[in-house]
């Protein structure tokens, strides 16, 4: 029997506001323990809620760039439950009338584009932190009413390999507007997956389980993987799946059953009778449309367009907006290959970039001086293998390329006459390598090559010395 | 002649005038409350705690921003008065001192009121027409003292007519102000739902609950009113609108006002002498130029159902967060704590009485899955209902008139094992808190065992001052406001 994979995403993205969702505390991260509460945040008898503007605006931002249709009358209700986290023991959420609904997300696959559409978009409080220490349990507050964004897929994702570019393409759209960090390990994005099989080309939903504590993308793919295999494996034997919430153990790299749909909590979700009902009117959203930039998908096609990139380039420089900002910067330099700047930002300076844990942008390499250094290779001043090491000098001491290869004398022997006496040298040392190549093995003289290269510290143009080498074995 | 027997506005003519001193008025305050509080009982944590948390000026000097200043407010025990116990006369609050002020705290500060740190009585988080369910035990009627003042709102009502206090406030969420007020004699009013901010109320039921003003005449209610009314930014639920100058509805007479009379709340139930109360009060009206007409409140017989099952759902909610976390009782000793769900069954099982464990439990069922469209969004649609037949009746007519209980004030005791019956004695006063709507309720007469019996008079949102104009007019014209409990 062959089965197919249903998967649906509940992703939660802490909003980049600086003060809480319903007060006016800060909302900075690894601060000292409850030192940013208030009696709002803290719950305190008495103490009243009101919406923080900027968290609602933010929300219609990411809900208008994920396609959704605003809803014109909205309100808060309250999710009722007792947990330790949680300072008033209800949550301040929406349930039937969420912010926004129907809206979709593209996503690029390998193979095709898959359009995923998201059901709901909604906003809600954050809980404090549990804290377990030896024999206590300590409450972080600072957490407690930081604005919180549900995003909820419909069940149109069909692999765990899908779920994963889901991720990334939604935090690369959340990223672009900058309303949320998405840093799975500062909390800032969390995700809960629910997922099913159902017989291949069946029209019905098999029966769920939900996944949580999931905290990286890598764990959503590989907990979805496992638990494909687990019900599949269930399925087969004819066993029946159980409707349960599973942890993902990330040690045990297996889903463990948390507790059963028996077990299932009763929210008693009522409208907040705190907060009034609003209307979101045109003349709020319009604005908020308005200052939606050019998304990474368009961006993307754009920078294949415009700058004849292949798609792999322009998907990969344009995940993160910072980065496709630069990346377009350098694009815009003249007189080198569009395609050259598109292999050096994807290779060293990436790399560069990643060993220092930040974006490209963040190098301080300035797009002209970039240009320059490709310029140097391209000339063939200096070898491909030297110009990463200048990359490398130039941003440890922000000289720039042509001063970096001239302290250094890095450049590039490409003058034969000046190469000749190494050459010699090394034909001199290397008796048995020249007639190996000589009687025919082409390998040698690759050795040779390399040996003149070390003579000259790297320098010699390497094409050069090959050419020099074989004119002189097969000349004599 | 006793400080304590005067108006508070009588009170600001004689600081003004340099009769009295600040210091002279909490000297006698005290004494009163030191010499009658052991029978009313109208304040809660006598014994410990200072009186007043401000130093007090031994000269007055006036000063025109600042029109409370000096007089003394009491305080019910569920507004929160920064560094000051509040604990809804609640055992599970035990030792709540708020860190923070009410805004109508605040307003009262900032207005020179001088705020009694010792808070009067209640119901448990006003869960209660009697005051028998404070933990603290109930407060008595100063008329009588083996009946009750009426309630949530009784300890602040049986202190201002014991002349025990001279303004105080009490909150309303379904005639915990206007019911012990016309128990007690003397005037109450539950303002319009987002007149006053109700940040620093701790909640009983967020969308009905109104702070407002108890007061020994209307003058005086409209003085405290003016003092706390207005926009709260802190409050989502306040509203931005203006506030009139409430002083200037006290003049006016009433000739042309169109009152009307709902005929379903002259029915079964209502007692006799309340009746008759009721009919002289009406004639008193017509006679200063009102033009009195019976109207219909089609809906009224729901508003008791209606209004258990959305007050309960929100309180079960409102209530939730008592959890021996982060401050209140703590039922299970540290280190001894099993599991996060014993500590939480202990405690709120101790820490809470008989009729807030009834109303949690109510308001929870009403809210749960399976029950919530039958119970709770049912009562959300017929509250509508009820709102619109006040609106029918204010496109015609500019106010209501309606006994405020059936009853003169009960025996202690009488209703305490029948919540049902207990919960009846509202149902004059109910349907204002449902429609959001303003009411006060006024003396308007006696017993023949000299119990006071309450006239309630309703109006259109954010008309306090149609209450005002009647209510004055009325009291200027009766006897009912000077008369005086023995004690």
């Amino acid at each position: 029997m062959e089965y197919e994979t249903v998967i649906g995403l509940e992703v939660h993205l802490h909003l980049k506001t600086s003060t809480k969702a319903f007060c006016g505390c800060s909302t900075e991260f690894g601060q000292e323990p409850n030192s940013q509460t208030c009696p709002v945040c803290l719950g305190m008898p008495g103490s009243l809620p009101v919406l923080n503007k900027l968290a609602l605006e933010h929300a219609l931002e990411a809900a208008l760039a994920l396609n959704c249709s605003i809803q014109e009358f909205t309100k808060f209700d309250r999710k009722n439950y007792f947990y330790p986290d949680l300072p008033k023991n209800y949550q301040i959420s929406q349930y039937d009338l969420p912010l926004a609904k129907e809206g979709y997300l593209d996503v690029q696959m390998p193979d095709m584009d898959k359009r995923i559409e998201i059901l709901r978009v909604h906003l809600e409080e954050d809980a404090g932190k549990l804290i377990h220490k030896d024999e206590v349990s300590l409450v972080d507050f600072n957490r407690a009413g930081i604005p919180l964004l549900e995003i909820v897929s419909k069940p149109q994702i069909n692999s765990p390999e899908e779920a994963y570019a889901y991720l990334v393409a939604l935090k690369s759209v959340i990223g672009y507007l900058g309303v949320s960090d998405c840093d799975m390990e500062k909390g800032s994005l969390r995700c809960d997956a629910n997922i099913s099989l159902r017989k291949k080309g069946a029209e019905g939903l098999g029966v769920k389980t939900e996944i949580k504590n999931l905290n990286s993308f890598k764990a959503v793919k590989d907990a979805l993987s496992f638990e494909v295999t687990r019900q599949e494996g269930l399925l087969q034997e004819g066993s029946t799946i159980v409707q349960e919430t599973r942890l993902w153990d990330t040690r045990e790299e297996k889903t463990i059953s948390m507790r059963s749909k028996e077990e299932a909590k009763d929210y008693r979700y009522f409208p907040e009778p705190d907060l009034p009902p609003f209307i979101i009117k045109k003349d709020m959203i319009e604005p908020i449309r308005q200052r939606i930039p050019e998304l990474p998908r368009e961006k993307c096609s754009r920078f294949m367009k415009q700058y004849g990139l292949p798609q792999y380039d322009a998907q990969i420089l344009t995940v993160s907006r910072a980065a496709a900002e630069y990346a377009e910067k350098c694009l815009q330099q003249q007189g080198v290959d569009k395609k050259i700047i598109s292999n050096w930002l994807i290779g060293p300076v990436s790399a560069a970039a990643h060993s220092r844990n930040c974006g490209i942008e963040g190098l301080g390499l300035l797009p002209a001086s970039l240009i320059e250094l490709i310029r140097a290779v391209q000339t063939q001043q200096i070898s491909n293998l030297t110009g990463k090491s200048v990359l490398e000098e130039m941003l440890l001491t922000s000289k720039s390329a042509g001063l970096v290869i001239k302290e250094k004398n890095l450049a590039q022997i490409s003058d034969i006459d000046s190469l000749k006496a190494e050459i010699d040298a090394v034909i001199q040392e290397n008796q048995k390598s020249a007639k190996d190549f000589i009687s025919g093995k082409e390998n040698a003289l690759m050795f040779l090559v390399g040996q003149v290269m070390k003579r000259t510290k790297g320098k010699a143009n390497p094409k050069v010395v090959q050419d020099a080498l074989r004119r002189r074995l097969t000349d004599a | 002649m006793d400080i304590c027997r005067f108006t508070a506005s009588e009170l600001i003519e004689k600081l003004r005038h340099n009769e009295l001193s600040p210091k002279d008025i909490i000297e006698s305050l005290r004494k009163r409350i030191r010499a009658l509080d052991p029978q009313v009982r109208a304040y809660v944590r006598l014994d410990n705690a200072p009186f007043i948390s401000k130093v007090l000026e031994n000269v007055f000097t006036p000063d025109p921003t600042r029109p409370l200043k000096g007089i003394p407010i009491s305080v019910k025990d569920n507004i929160c008065t920064e560094g000051h116990a509040t604990e809804c006369c609640s055992k599970i609050l035990e030792g709540f001192r708020p860190p923070y002020d009410a805004t109508v705290i605040r307003k009262l500060k900032e207005a020179g009121a001088l705020i009694l740190t010792k808070k009067t009585n209640m119901d448990e988080f006003a869960f209660g027409s009697s005051t028998e369910n404070s933990c603290f035990g109930a407060s008595r009627n100063p008329w009588d003292l083996a009946y009750v003042p009426g309630g949530s709102s009784g300890g602040s009502a049986a202190a201002v007519a014991a002349d025990e206090a001279f303004l105080a406030l009490g909150s309303d969420t379904g005639g915990s102000i206007r019911q012990p007020a016309s128990f007690c004699g003397i005037v109450g009013l539950k303002p319009t739902y987002g007149r006053v901010s109700r940040y620093g109320l701790i909640a009983f039921a967020s969308s009905l609950d109104q702070i407002g003003p108890l007061a020994k005449n209307v003058k005086d209610a409209a003085i405290l009113l003016q003092a706390i009314a207005g926009y709260d930014p802190l409050d989502a639920t306040s509203v931005n609108a203006s506030v009139p100058d409430y002083s200037g509805s006290l003049k006016a007479g009433i000739k042309g006002v169109r009152i009307g009379i709902p005929k379903e709340y002259f029915v079964e139930g209502m007692d006799q002498e309340v009746k008759e109360a009721m009919d002289e009060a009406i004639a008193e009206l017509k006679r200063q130029g009102a033009v009195c007409k019976e109207v219909s409140l089609s809906h009224t017989q729901y508003a008791i159902p209606v209004y258990y099952i959305i007050a309960t759902a929100e309180a079960s909610s409102n209530l939730a967060r008592f959890d021996a976390v982060q401050y209140g009782l703590r039922a299970v000793a540290q280190g001894h704590v099993q599991n996060m769900i014993s500590l939480y069954k202990k405690t709120r099982g101790t820490g809470f009485g008989e009729e807030a464990k009834r109303r949690i439990i109510l308001g929870t069922f009403g809210l749960s899955h399976g029950y919530y469209d039958a119970y709770y969004l049912r009562a959300l649609k017929v509250r509508t209902l009820i709102k619109q037949d006040f609106e029918r009746v204010f496109a015609e007519l500019d106010c209501i008139v309606t006994p405020t209980s059936p009853t003169p004030a009960f025996r202690i005791g009488e209703k305490a094992q029948d919540p049902l019956r207990m919960y009846l004695s509202d149902i004059y006063t109910i349907s204002v808190n449902l429609a959001g709507i303003p009411a006060i309720s006024i003396p308007c007469g006696f017993t023949r065992k000299k119990l006071p019996i309450g006239l309630q008079v309703l109006a259109k949102p954010f008309d306090e001052e149609m209450l005002f104009k009647v209510a004055y007019t009325y009291e200027q014209n009766t006897p009912w406001h000077l008369e005086k409990p023995r004690l």
